[in-house]
């Protein structure tokens, strides 16, 4: 890593690194800016006289020189932050001036390049004379040039990574900038990788680990040593054209570090793989550059075994361990490899803290009790996008946590040597022939509380705050970008903090529905007509009606066994599952109760053989639960059943009050007639939510109707079409007794009017009976129409049920008419995001997500339900 | 809904001079709200009854409104058609605005007779129940008659409904009991379907005039005429209201009446606030976190300190935010004590990088109102993250609930704690705590202690 010369540039380009902070140096007059102008994007050139004019209006105002230096660090430091080249168009001849910007690049990791002009004192004067504008001193170009002369020797010494010289103003004209990718970054190179953990010298349990993956490793023996003996070589390619990735640490303590080292070169040298230094490589290097180190960790069995290796090859050994780059951002910027990992901020750039990052971990400066450095634990808190593989750190198994895995599973400890596959994130291992080295450290020492939890869910007990709160943008695989506004998060911390259920059992949250159109049937609010309408419209060919029961909506999760939860939710505690509400409630506030009807679904799905079918041995199901009054009890006493008490009692005393007038001849046959309908209507308005209602003394008065089997090990089955969903649920009731209830459905072809006809038929009789009336969704769970993604249900309710939503009296003609102007496109809006987080908070958990990423998308769904939309739609 | 007014004064029919009604006539009215008609069931010498019948428009009440969300007028189900409420205030004085003002041109006489007079109101929503009734109307001299309806018949388990028929008689002005009729009307039913706006104020000093000042229940009258609005953040809460919640759940944490008025006469609440702030003085603390700092009491208590050089308070509630920086005056606070205080909106169950680097936190009746499961994120978030050098948590101690007369066995002081602690669960938790985390941890009582169960209220004071 150390080329970059003092360039005195005659011709030729200046390559400066794609992400960097080029500093232009030169005296007022001697042409940075169109130098700036003609290489840089305006965006990417700060210029300390623009903002001199920001701060101060005047772009030659000396005062405000602090003022605008003060804004000009700012923004660099933002575009910085934020990977972005960035070009400081200001004299910097005093040394100072460049100390800041150089601190200003070391922090943000950003490559400080120089490009200087040094241009004869005339031509910068005459130029200063043409602007009105510069009116400062004679003395002052002298001054600033003096300044710069005196610098250039050291520039490079100062820290600055590339320095271009510029002294000729026709060269300066012809140069041209190119713009140089950083050696870390190899995003093109996307794979498949076998990413391969810390090898330590152990060649045989490496050749066995590449044939294991399927490498064929040829070897073939050369002239190599220096007696005149012979060497091996090895040629190691992948018929499916796979590339390895060695993470460091080649090198010390096993048996054959040669041998590796061969094999390694080999394959780098040919391409069929990529390596990244290791602390040991490090300090082999400086050794065989002559430095003094300390003989320690195995470095002296490396020595010992590449004695007697050529002159030649010691040098090409020098070579490559000096040619090796810190890390690699690869596959579109998706994967980085590092020997010790590397932090969110440090990755792609480039520094000598990024190095020592990559190299050594996040070290603290303590020891610890064995002697050895402490590390903070960087991937705890890694919130980054992309996958980090690295090792390091031996442990007994390579695990997952917050995308990041480190893979050195201590062979040369006699642990085992392993590959992780990419991008099938398959791990691969083989075990160690023999204990080769006595670990200093045992490798249990790690936090490993004795549980039977991953190191992720045992990560995963606490969330943070800044996982969910404010605005929030949440990328679905159904919908890209969707906003959760702050307001909404504000509501949804409050609800989840004070009324959720544990977090780790929320992996999906219910979207809400939208009904149909209003229709025009007389006396009716909702018809089917309109919700076959909208799926026809919208491009679907058949859906699917099922019954809407009016009970309230629940989502279960049932395991097979009791130690489930513990091993795939990381809840420890008893159970088999759990029942919870559309706002993430308990939904029963007796445990007993919830852990019998647990029970005895999961005794259903046993008998009816899912388990085994779906190879899982947890379910997530979306229910309705009846009835209706066990949860709305409140809602019944406190809104519903005062209504009608009200209504009845009122409108009782009015009509015989109104008889009384009548009778003595008033007029108000047509006041009468009024109220006496009022009254019947009221009358009606209570039966309707009194077929709801029935009281709830055990588990027996429950009913409880699953209608998506909305997941399960491995699997979201949203790729399955309602058919299956509700054949699969029908086995279940059939063998759940008077409990479990399969909902009646009916399959309708949209381009089939008999079809049509007759599910409407059948809505007219169920909702005749009091029914709640029913949902229509597109035959397949996820189903994109020919304006993007379906509405995925659509509810059509009854018009008995619906007085309940609408009030006792909204059938009247003059109510029903202002009733039929609604507006259904913000529901619509919300319920297909909802749905996409929904789906997405599934997917996330199927595919051992960390929580906060599952946790982010529930309790997205928690905050737009805080959105204010009509209630009763 | 329907008011009848009768009079037996006879000639009866003179009812409909001061009324400005004639009883012959079946006359409507056009309000905003709806419409009114005046009509008379019984016309005679002896007895006369006119009737105000109110056909309150109930798409109209929820259409058309700013706000289509929250509060009962959000609701198509809603009683506001069938009850006595401000919308019969507004329509008598609408409909019998000359009599309510005291006119009355043909006959103007007749205006401060006091006759014989009975009001029957078909359904008023008491809420408050008879007790209220006999509250607000014996002390002006009426008789009162009320039934009470069931909630619905068929359902006897659901018990009674806050509706009541009533009749009230009197022998006074028609003109003041239209005035008692308009003020009382609303309070009962503790509810106003319009703004309330300072000009609330005036109507009420009018119609009360020569009666409110001397009422008994005046202070109750008027709290419930001058009812306050929801806020926004309130709606927004309640959107996301299960439902099987009543509305009290929801508010629990920003009100706990209950609680106070249990512990009010031990004057607790300012017991356990100093008890707090002097353990926290002594600690040596000078940057403090209230967490669950409510409206703002201990943060107010903290600022008079001048050790507190820092006094940071988080709550989960917005709702409770807002009163608490009303309370505190932040907004005009001088720059110098503003720059002492801080209230943050989080949650003690997610980790918080704004909390860490304090001297000491405070959770005062704070735990008990976390799930039990919960109750561990809660314990990493403030020992193992924030990790303040020293913590004190009070709670309840549910040994000494025996001695709340008010209090039922087995009932918590709150709706909202999910658990009440005896003072040996308490140790037992504290002493957890404190061998997870370093810490080391002493308990003391707040309040006078009770020889057998001990003190109302216990703290644990963590160092580490």
């Amino acid at each position: 890593m150390s080329n970059g010369r003092i360039s005195p540039v005659k011709n030729m380009e200046i390559k400066v690194p794609e992400f960097s902070l080029v500093v232009m140096v030169g005296v007022s007059g001697s042409g940075k800016s169109t130098f700036a102008r003609k290489h840089f994007r305006p965006t990417e050139v700060l210029s300390s006289d623009a903002f001199r004019a920001l701060v101060a209006d005047d772009d030659g105002d000396q005062s405000a020189t602090p003022d605008a230096f003060d804004a000009l660090f700012h923004v660099a430091g933002i575009r910085l932050r934020n990977r972005r080249l960035t070009v400081i168009d200001a004299t910097n001849t005093q040394k100072e001036a460049r100390r800041g910007l150089l601190e200003l690049a070391r922090r943000y990791h950003a490559l400080p390049v120089a490009i200087v002009l040094d241009m004869p004192n005339k031509i910068c004067m005459d130029r200063n004379r043409e602007r009105p504008d510069r009116a400062f001193g004679k003395h002052v170009i002298p001054q600033q040039a003096s300044q710069l002369r005196r610098s250039l020797r050291g520039l490079r010494r100062e820290g600055f990574r590339h320095v271009y010289v510029l002294s000729d103003p026709k060269v300066v004209d012809r140069v041209e900038v190119e713009r140089v990718p950083l050696w870390t970054d190899k995003r093109s190179e996307t794979g498949p990788f076998d990413i391969i953990g810390d090898v330590h010298g152990c060649f045989d349990e490496l050749r066995a680990l590449l044939e294991e993956l399927g490498y064929r490793v040829d070897v073939r023996r050369s002239e190599g040593v220096d007696d005149g003996g012979l060497s091996n070589e090895f040629d190691v390619t992948h018929p499916e054209g796979r590339k390895a990735v060695f993470l460091g640490d080649l090198v010390d303590r096993g048996p054959n570090v040669p041998d590796v080292l061969r094999l390694v070169m080999n394959m780098v040298q040919h391409g069929n793989a990529l390596c990244v230094p290791g602390n040991h490589e490090v300090k082999l290097l400086r050794k065989l550059n002559g430095k003094n180190v300390r003989v320690a960790h195995g470095l002296a069995q490396t020595l010992e075994q590449l004695e007697g290796q050529s002159a030649t090859w010691m040098s090409e050994l020098r070579h490559f361990l000096d040619g090796l780059v810190s890390h690699y951002v690869l596959d579109h910027g998706r994967l980085i490899v590092a020997h010790a990992g590397l932090r969110e901020d440090l990755q792609g750039r480039a520094s000598a803290t990024v190095r020592s990052f990559a190299l050594y971990g996040d070290t603290t400066g303590e020891i610890d009790e064995f002697g050895l450095p402490v590390r903070h634990d960087w991937a705890k808190e890694y919130r980054g996008k992309a996958m980090v593989v690295y090792g390091h750190t031996p442990t007994p198994e390579a695990e997952w946590l917050n995308r990041t895995i480190c893979i050195d599973t201590g062979c040369v400890f006699g642990g085992k040597l392993t590959a992780l596959r990419y991008p099938e994130q398959e791990l691969v291992s083989v075990p160690a022939r023999e204990v080769w080295c006595e670990p200093v450290r045992p490798l249990e020492s790690e936090t490993s509380e004795p549980s039977n939890r991953t190191a992720q869910q045992q990560h995963d007990d606490l969330l943070w705050l800044d996982d969910v709160a404010g605005k929030r943008i949440v990328s679905t695989r159904l919908r890209p970008n969707i906003t959760i506004r702050a307001e909404n998060s504000t509501a949804a911390l409050e609800v989840m903090s004070r009324f959720a259920i544990d977090p780790r059992w929320l992996i999906y949250l219910p979207p809400t529905m939208s009904p149909c159109e209003t229709s025009t049937v007389d006396e009716y609010l909702e018809y089917p007509t309109e919700a076959f309408a909208h799926y026809r419209a919208a491009g679907i060919e058949s859906v699917v009606c099922q019954e809407k029961h009016m009970g309230s909506r629940a989502v279960v999760i049932v395991c097979r066994s009791e130690e489930v939860p513990a091993r795939r939710f990381g809840i420890e505690g008893n159970g088999v599952g759990v029942c919870f509400t559309r706002t993430g409630r308990a939904f029963f506030h007796d445990d007993e109760l919830e852990r019998a009807l647990l029970v005895h679904l999961r005794d259903a799905i046993e008998a009816a053989g899912l388990w085994d079918e779906l190879t899982t041995d947890w379910i997530c199901l979306d229910c309705e639960l009846m009835p209706w009054s066990a949860k709305a009890q409140a809602l019944i006493l406190e809104q519903y059943a005062p209504t009608g008490a009200a209504g009845r009692a009122a409108l009782r005393e009015a009509v015989s009050t109104l008889e009384r007038a009548a009778d003595r001849g008033a007029d108000v046959a047509a006041q009468l007639e009024r109220h006496r309908t009022r009254l019947a209507m009221l009358d009606r308005y209570v039966e309707a939510f009194d077929h709801y209602c029935w009281p709830v003394a055990s588990l027996s008065d429950y009913r409880l109707a699953p209608f998506h089997v909305l997941a399960s090990e491995g699997h979201v089955h949203v790729d399955r079409d309602h058919v299956w969903h509700m054949q699969k649920i029908a086995r279940v009731c059939d063998r759940g007794g008077a409990l479990l209830h399969a909902t009646p459905y009916r399959v309708v072809e949209l381009s089939d009017p008999a079809s049509e006809a007759d599910a409407t038929a059948w809505w007219r009789q169920r909702t005749d009976e009091g029914g709640e009336g029913m949902v229509v969704k597109p035959i397949d769970f996820v189903a994109r129409g020919n304006r993007g993604l379906a509405q995925p249900a659509i509810k059509c309710r009854g018009p008995e049920y619906l007085r309940i939503i609408y009030g006792p009296e909204y059938r009247a003609p003059e109510h029903l008419a202002r009733l039929r102007q609604r507006a259904l496109s913000s529901k619509r809006s919300l319920a297909i995001r909802e749905f996409a987080l929904g789906v997405e908070a599934l997917e996330r958990f199927v595919r051992k997500d960390p929580l906060r990423r599952v946790h982010e998308c529930v309790f997205g769904v928690l905050a737009l339900e805080s959105e204010p939309i009509d209630p009763r739609l | 809904m329907l008011l009848t007014i009768s009079t037996t004064r006879e000639p009866a029919t003179d009812l409909g001079y001061l009324l400005h009604k004639h009883p012959d006539r079946v006359q409507e009215f056009d309000l905003a709200f709806g419409s009114a008609q005046v009509f008379y069931p019984e016309v005679g010498p002896e007895l006369c009854t006119a009737a105000l019948l109110l056909d309150v428009d109930p798409i109209g009440l929820v259409r058309g409104r700013g706000s289509e969300t929250g509060g009962p007028l959000g609701r198509y189900v809603n009683d506001r058609p069938y009850v006595a409420s401000s919308f019969l205030s507004v329509a008598i004085g609408r409909v019998f605005g000359t009599a309510l003002s005291g006119t009355c041109k043909q006959r103007p006489e007749l205006v401060a007779e006091a006759w014989p007079l009975q009001v029957r109101l078909a359904v008023v929503p008491a809420r408050g129940g008879e007790a209220l009734l006999q509250r607000l109307f014996e002390p002006l001299g009426y008789s009162i008659v009320t039934h009470r309806h069931p909630l619905d018949a068929r359902h006897e388990e659901w018990g009674a409904s806050p509706y009541f028929t009533v009749t009230l008689t009197k022998t006074t002005t028609l003109r003041e009991l239209l005035a008692h009729l308009y003020v009382l009307i609303p309070v009962l039913d503790d509810d106003k379907h319009y703004y309330i706006g300072v000009d609330e104020v005036d109507k009420l000093l009018r119609h009360g005039a020569g009666w409110l000042a001397n009422h008994p229940a005046r202070e109750e009258i008027a709290l419930r005429s001058l009812r306050r609005q929801r806020s926004l953040a309130r709606m927004a809460l309640e959107r996301l209201r299960d439902e099987d919640e009543s509305e009290s759940r929801v508010e629990a944490v920003e009100r706990s009446a209950v609680e106070e008025a249990l512990e009010q006469p031990l004057r607790l609440h300012r017991v356990r606030l100093d008890a707090v702030r002097d353990a926290l003085h002594d600690l040596g603390a000078k940057r403090v976190l209230d967490l669950g700092c409510g409206e703002g009491k201990l943060l107010r208590l903290l600022l008079r300190d001048k050790q507190f050089e820092c006094v940071v308070g988080l709550d989960t509630s917005i709702r409770c935010l807002e009163v608490a920086a009303e309370r505190l005056h932040l907004d005009e606070m001088a720059p110098r004590m503003r720059e002492r205080v801080e209230l943050l909106h989080g949650s003690l169950t997610y980790r918080d990088t704004r909390l860490e680097g304090f001297d000491a936190a405070a959770l005062v009746e704070v735990i008990e109102h976390v799930e039990p499961s919960r109750l561990s994120a809660l314990e990493r978030v403030v020992f193992e993250h924030a990790r303040p050098t020293s913590v004190v948590v009070t709670t309840p101690n549910a040994e000494y609930n025996v001695r709340f007369a008010g209090l039922p066995a087995g009932r918590f002081r709150h709706a909202d704690h999910r658990f009440e602690w005896t003072r040996s669960e308490f140790a037992t938790w504290a002493a957890s705590v404190s061998e997870r985390f370093g810490y080391a941890s002493t308990i003391a009582p707040i309040g006078d202690v009770d020889d057998e169960v001990g003190s109302p209220c216990q703290m644990a004071v963590f160092r580490r």
